[in-house]
């Protein structure tokens, strides 16, 4: 692991040195579409429909990005990239934004070299059981044998979590998330144990759901959000700001439906003005054009509805809001005023 | 007297009677082959015991209960409670295709097709000669269906080597006047290796813009990152497998060779890739090799990948093949040699022919296991059969699903590595000259 780093920063350094004065912004306009990292599938985030096209909940937040830009939410190109060559694929030049759950660490901020965006999905580690155990609660699992992804962020909370409670356990080492549900259900382990969004998308999979249990302690915290390469803040201002629009949108109820209707005939609220484009300059601010906020919230719609359409709880994958409901309803989600 | 015994003289053949049913039929060849012994009625029993918890749980699942139409797995799984066939229908297009383009699609149909032509006269003594030049030709064709943009450029591509052989005649009959015939032979060759390599590094990009803009002849370009699914597979293992064999020739030949320099060369480079795992020459072909070459350069990541996946093969292709030709008796050397023959003559004529037939099966066995090593691709994010399972087992409506899709998959893999077990053996029955 430690090479493994070490190579990926001195790409970085190498990266950032070759484009130390990079200007990604005028890169993506002049080849016409924005390169996005994601996922080679993960349920609900990034996956292909019935005629190859991607979609998903990371996907949608891409697509904004490029319709901000192009006004064309399809002037985009995807790079499917894994756990290991996401980074790479990143300081290398690659793709120009990654929108691939990643969580944001102190390391990957600043070791790697790359600037997080901010967070579109706050999610945590969770335990899910079989009903049949009768287990209440995660510090009941002393003993237990556990399925858990190799390499990752969870394997290092895991353990963590376990010493802290002082309990023993088994670890079952899986490399994907499908060979984890298979271990699973074939009784190899009695805990699953992966991001409680994965969890409840994988629950949901299963023959009989509710025969599984997810068990109430989330053990860490896993922001998940975008990432560009170091140095280019203009660059990093669009991605920002795009996601924060379409916080906004939701805010200030502002629909994939009444977007275009609201640019047109304004608001007697001034920040939806500001934001739709009619008042104030602030597209110039960050190189865009006047409606490109219009432009990002009809590709897929608000925060709330890119949720809700796929993970939310009318989607088969079903969750919940959660952390990730607006600050003013409970939740954590909060975008910097837009003025 | 009269009454004299009359010797019995048959009046014609006796009919042969059939032979007992314990000895012919199937019968006979029941107790024969399944019950001769007590250990051997157990296995059977066994055997059959197997065969039969297999067929009872997989021809109801396969055949009888399985779901040709529906829309998602909850869907199938209402329906009824075997296999969820209905992904496949929906997907297998992506399945071969990956993200080609639909109103495209008809490109990599005639790749295929012609591929096929091209391989027949290269596979099969009874085709006709002439369609090897076509064949030498496909590699182009086939580069210009799959990924489109002006003909100029493969048409460039293809006259380096055609030059080449020019430039080599050429040089060689200069040459040959001047000094020895063998090192004559081998300067030209150098020299003209060189230009053509030189040709494809720094010409065929400019040649290409240049004819395009003057007679833009092409298809439709298709980019890379479009292409997935059985075509990747097939395109990374079938020009890997093109590639690997006369370059794994060449490998084993220098390394058996007595001038030191070409030996050393050729041993370390088969020394050092058989030294390294796919996977890292995979990620150096995916994220380092960006690094070294000049920025800005834009390098195809399937062409990246298909040389290192052909170096790979190589290499162990080479060794496969120095088996060969170690196994063959020193005399069959020397008989050429006293022939007269040069030294491409007498491994053209003598040595190789032999070689490569003792060779066969090992070689195969390089093939086969190059083709299914494709599937690696995965782990550098290309979306090969295997990889494009992932983005679609991501979807709602088909997450959970796994035995049906993997079981898709595993079939192409195995009729396309039969098939070429199938011809390995018809080509060592077709070769053998009782030897053994």
């Amino acid at each position: 692991m430690k090479i493994k780093g070490a190579i990926i920063a001195a790409a970085a350094v190498m990266a950032v040195s070759t484009a130390a004065n990079a200007d990604t912004l005028a890169d993506v306009k002049a080849k016409g579409f924005v390169q996005c990292g994601v996922s080679t599938g993960l349920a609900g985030f990034a996956f292909t429909d019935a005629n190859g096209v991607w979609d998903g909940f990371d996907v949608t937040f891409c697509r904004a990005t490029a319709a901000a830009i192009f006004g064309d939410p399809n002037a985009i190109k995807f790079t499917p990239t894994t756990g290991k060559t996401r980074f790479t694929a990143l300081a290398s030049g690659e793709v120009d934004i990654l929108y691939r759950n990643t969580t944001w660490t102190l390391s990957r901020d600043v070791d790697l070299g790359f600037t997080f965006l901010g967070v579109n999905y706050y999610d945590g580690q969770g335990f899910m059981v079989r009903k049949s155990l009768g287990l209440k609660s995660a510090k009941e699992l002393d003993g237990a044998t556990v399925c858990i992804q190799t390499g990752t962020t969870t394997e290092l909370n895991l353990a963590d979590f376990f010493r802290a409670n002082g309990m023993s356990y088994e670890p079952v080492p899986i490399e994907t998330n499908a060979e984890a549900q298979q271990k699973y259900l074939s009784n190899a382990c009695d805990v699953y144990t992966t991001d409680a969004s994965g969890l409840a998308a994988t629950r949901a999979t299963f023959e009989k759901p509710s025969e599984h249990v997810l068990l109430p302690e989330i053990i860490s915290k896993e922001p998940l959000g975008p990432l560009v390469r170091h140095g280019d803040d203009a660059w990093g201002d669009v991605g920002r700001w795009v996601m924060n629009a379409l916080v906004i949108a939701e805010e200030k109820g502002i629909t994939k439906a009444n977007v275009a209707d609201l640019a047109k005939n304004g608001s007697s609220d001034p920040e939806v003005n500001r934001l739709l484009g009619s008042e104030g300059s602030y597209g110039d601010q960050l190189g865009l054009s006047k409606d490109w906020a219009v432009h990002a919230i009809s590709a897929g719609g608000n925060y709330g509805e890119i949720f809700e359409r796929n993970i939310g709880e009318s989607t088969a994958i079903g969750l919940a809001r959660g952390l990730n409901q607006l600050w003013s309803k409970g939740g954590i989600l909060y975008a910097p005023p837009f003025r | 007297m009269s009454n004299r015994h009359e010797p019995f003289v048959a009046s014609g053949d006796i009919q042969p009677s059939p032979p007992p049913s314990s000895v012919v039929g199937p019968i006979a060849w029941v107790r024969e082959n399944l019950f001769s012994g007590v250990a051997n009625t157990v296995m059977t029993l066994i055997g059959i015991y197997v065969i039969y918890s297999l067929l009872a749980s997989l021809v109801p699942w396969l055949l009888l209960n399985s779901v040709w139409n529906a829309s998602s797995l909850q869907d199938c799984r209402s329906i009824d409670n075997g296999a969820c066939l209905a992904v496949i229908r929906e997907r297998y297009l992506q399945f071969i295709y990956g993200f080609y383009p639909t109103e495209e699609r008809w490109r990599p149909v005639v790749a295929f097709v012609l591929m096929l032509v091209a391989l027949w006269p290269v596979l099969f003594a009874g085709a006709p000669r002439k369609l090897l030049y076509a064949s030498a030709l496909y590699p182009a064709t086939a580069y210009w269906l799959i990924w489109g943009g002006t003909i100029w450029g493969p048409l460039a591509v293809m006259a380096g080597p055609i030059v080449g052989i020019i430039l080599y005649r050429v040089f060689d009959k200069v040459l040959s006047g001047m000094m020895d015939e063998g090192i004559a032979g081998i300067l030209s060759m150098a020299g003209a290796l060189l230009l053509t390599i030189t040709w494809w590094l720094f010409a065929v990009v400019q040649v290409d813009a240049i004819l395009g803009s003057i007679l833009n002849i092409g298809l439709e370009p298709v980019a890379s990152d479009k292409i997935g699914g059985f075509l990747l597979s097939m395109i990374i293992g079938v020009s890997g497998i093109a590639g690997s064999f006369p370059l794994g020739i060449a490998l084993a030949l220098g390394r058996q060779s007595n001038l030191i320099f070409i030996k050393a060369l050729c041993t370390g480079f088969i020394e050092f890739i058989r030294g390294v795992p796919l996977i890292t020459l995979l990620f150096v072909a995916s994220v380092l090799l960006q690094y070294f070459l000049p920025p800005g350069t834009t390098f195809d990541l399937i062409l990246r990948v298909v040389i290192m996946v052909t170096l790979f093969a190589a290499a162990y292709m080479a060794e496969v093949i120095r088996g060969g030709l170690a196994a063959l008796p020193k005399g069959q050397y020397e008989a050429a040699d006293a022939l007269g023959l040069d030294y491409w003559k007498s491994m053209r004529l003598i040595v190789l022919p032999q070689a490569l037939k003792i060779s066969i099966p090992g070689i195969v066995n390089t093939f086969i296991g190059l083709f299914k090593d494709t599937t690696l691709v995965i782990v550098i994010g290309m979306l090969d059969p295997v990889g494009i399972l992932g983005p679609i087992r991501a979807d709602q409506n088909w997450n959970g699903i796994v035995w049906e899709l993997y079981g898709f998959i595993a079939i192409f893999f195995f009729v396309f590595c039969f098939g070429m077990s199938r011809y390995s053996l018809y080509l060592e029955r077709k070769l053998q000259t009782g030897h053994r």
